[in-house]
């Protein structure tokens, strides 16, 4: 996905094709669409469907040859992940596809793709034109992850050290001695904590690791499905989907206004150890404070102020990040260089008050930490402003890549569109 | 909703809660006849506050996470199997062919009467025409679960 590979090593096999050679003379300039794929952008900057794969398209990575690869949460026609070829428009036609399972992670760093089902993790070893060449026997090297429906999709990254990081995400809202059952209250010492509700470190080419061969990286996330390695920081980020709720559990705490407004989505950098709180606690935006979740005695206005770390930024609530990605490209201008890109995936959980997200949005970043305000970067995947008030979204946005060019892409689940996302003012 | 029926129905009985205390007015006779606006507003308030976060205002539901209201095998089929998903919940069934992400909470806290009158009115908005779901049917289906 980051594109750290600035050498283009020439095959020794200069006959070696159109694939590479193409790779290597990028075309100059991508055309955006005329309509810029339906998307809202900020002047200077055009998108196009770079293809339309009409599969659930959850998250997506670009090889340094720009290869994408776009991983499926359901099969389709037997295949989990697709295989897309770059053409000199820009554009990229489906090549073909292999993994036989659904799942959302996906991945690549140094000469290895990485995929996960929602149970298992999986690595391809890729050739010199970006290919995969072990479709069909891929290694498996995690396996056995916890997957009770709820908040079932695995993400997967890596750092710099050889460690690949996975999402477990808790198989419950609040940890609730009845899950979502109004009024039922949390368990103590929530059990859910022990296989899930975190960030599991593995290593990248270990095979059949397990809980045991693995260490719980950071605790009290209660899904995760963006995440990402910031470069410059040399740290995890991750983007947590905030509890939902409150007022229908609670009724006689919150309202329903409330409910909609909080949690808010937070943005999480995390060490080693770290515990970001679920289910004890969630984060109110407005007034910057940890608040004891109403499970745990809380009644949204008692705040806990030591032992969960505190996010590094906060978003609105509900609005479902499930992409993260730090850029690292040139073509974007100098303000993107090493900010992050967050895709909120859009709320169902503030009915009966209008529903938010689904767009890309622009945070800051200075020495590795936000600065400054948030911004919506790429609108409209909804189609109308009508449409993403009521959830019914033509599309929305799910995992993002960054290609060899600097180009971004982002994936949608609903209809699999591929939207490749350009800067042309110069 | 605001038929003028409904509104009418209100006038009628300005509490809506007095139907589901008097099972014997003629609101809640089994028959064929059309189904009250008290017991429709009733309902819709039963589901706007137990369902509506997670099956949205229009009974559409949310794309792999919580299945729609309308027109499914479900909510138009055995009313027995109906009311049992509301007392039980729900978790990890395949809907008319989609699976979904979410879990059905049981709602065995509810009352009889609102089981009954949130399935009248789920089984009759939405596109929905189906019969009336009566108290005693679920009553009925509460006791054979404790057994
Ligand atoms: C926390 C979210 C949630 C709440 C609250 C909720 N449901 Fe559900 N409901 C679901 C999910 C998820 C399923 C599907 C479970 C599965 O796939 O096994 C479902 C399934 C159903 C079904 C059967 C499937 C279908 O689509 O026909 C019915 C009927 C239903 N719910 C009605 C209700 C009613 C009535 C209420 C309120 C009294 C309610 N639900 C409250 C999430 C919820």
């Amino acid at each position: 996905m980051k594109n750290t590979l600035t050498r283009f090593l020439l095959p020794a096999t200069a006959v070696a094709g159109s694939l590479a050679l193409y790779a290597l003379t990028p075309p100059a300039r991508v055309v955006p669409d005329a309509d810029n794929a339906g998307l809202k952008l900020p002047a200077g900057f055009g998108a196009l469907v770079a293809a339309e794969t009409g599969g659930r398209a959850r998250h997506l990575t670009v090889t340094p040859q720009g290869v994408v690869y776009v991983k499926l949460s359901r099969v389709k026609d037997g295949k989990g992940i697709l295989t897309l070829h770059p053409t000199s428009t820009g554009k990229a036609t489906i090549a073909g596809g292999f993994g036989g399972y659904g799942g959302t992670g996906m991945y690549n760093k140094d000469g290895y793709l990485y995929a996960s089902s929602d149970e298992d993790v999986y690595r391809y070893k890729l050739d010199s034109k970006g290919e995969v060449t072990n479709p069909t026997q891929p290694e498996k090297i995690i396996t056995g992850l916890i997957n009770r429906k709820q908040h079932e999709s695995k993400s997967v990254v890596l750092d710099n050290s050889g460690n690949i990081y996975v999402n477990v995400g808790a198989y419950s809202n609040s940890c609730q001695e009845r899950d979502r059952r109004p009024g039922s209250l949390g368990m103590p010492n929530c059990p859910v904590l022990d296989s899930a509700g975190g960030i599991w470190q593995f290593k990248a080419n270990k095979l059949n690791q397990k809980y045991g061969d693995g260490m719980r990286y950071a605790t009290g996330l209660r899904n995760v499905v963006g995440l990402d390695w910031n470069q410059q920081g040399n740290k995890l980020f991750v983007m947590q989907h905030g509890r939902d709720q409150l007022h229908t559990l609670f009724p006689d705490k919150y309202t329903e206004k409330e409910s909609a407004q909080f949690p808010a989505e937070c943005m999480y950098a995390l060490d080693k150890g770290d515990n970001a709180g679920w289910p004890y606690i969630y984060y109110n935006q407005e007034i910057n404070k940890k608040m004891m979740a109403p499970e745990y005695g809380g009644d949204g206005k008692k705040t806990v102020d030591d032992k969960y770390i505190d996010p590094a930024a906060a978003y609105p609530a509900h609005m479902a990040p499930n992409g993260l990605l730090f850029y690292t490209g040139s073509m974007f201008p100098e303000k993107y260089k090493n900010g992050a890109f967050i895709a909120f995936h859009g709320s169902w959980n503030r009915a009966p008050e209008p529903q938010k997200g689904y767009f890309v949005v622009f945070q800051p970043f200075k020495n590795g930490k936000p600065s400054g305000n948030w911004e919506v970067f790429a609108d409209n995947f909804a189609g109308s402003p009508e449409k993403a008030a009521s959830g019914r979204a033509d599309h929305r946005p799910c995992g993002l890549a960054q290609g060899p060019d600097g180009s971004l892409y982002v994936s949608d689940d609903v209809k699999g569109t591929i939207y490749r996302i350009v800067y042309n003012k110069k | 909703m605001k038929s003028p029926f409904l509104i009418a129905a209100f006038a009628l009985l300005s509490l809506p809660t007095l139907a589901q205390k008097k099972p014997a007015t003629p609101t809640q006779k089994p028959a064929a006849s059309a189904i009250s606006g008290a017991v429709l507003a009733s309902g819709k308030k039963v589901y706007t506050q137990n369902c509506l976060t997670c099956h949205m205002a229009d009974g559409g539901g949310v794309q792999n996470m919580n299945p729609p209201l309308s027109k499914t095998s479900y909510v138009l089929g055995d009313k027995n199997r109906l009311i049992n998903i509301l007392l039980n919940g729900m978790e990890d069934q395949d809907i008319d062919g989609e699976s979904y992400q979410n879990v059905m909470p049981a709602h065995d806290f509810l009352t009889d009467q609102q089981i009954a009158d949130v399935l009248t009115y789920v089984r009759n908005s939405f596109g929905n025409k189906a019969s009336a779901v009566q108290a005693g049917e679920v009553k009925t289906a509460r006791a054979a679960k404790k057994k």
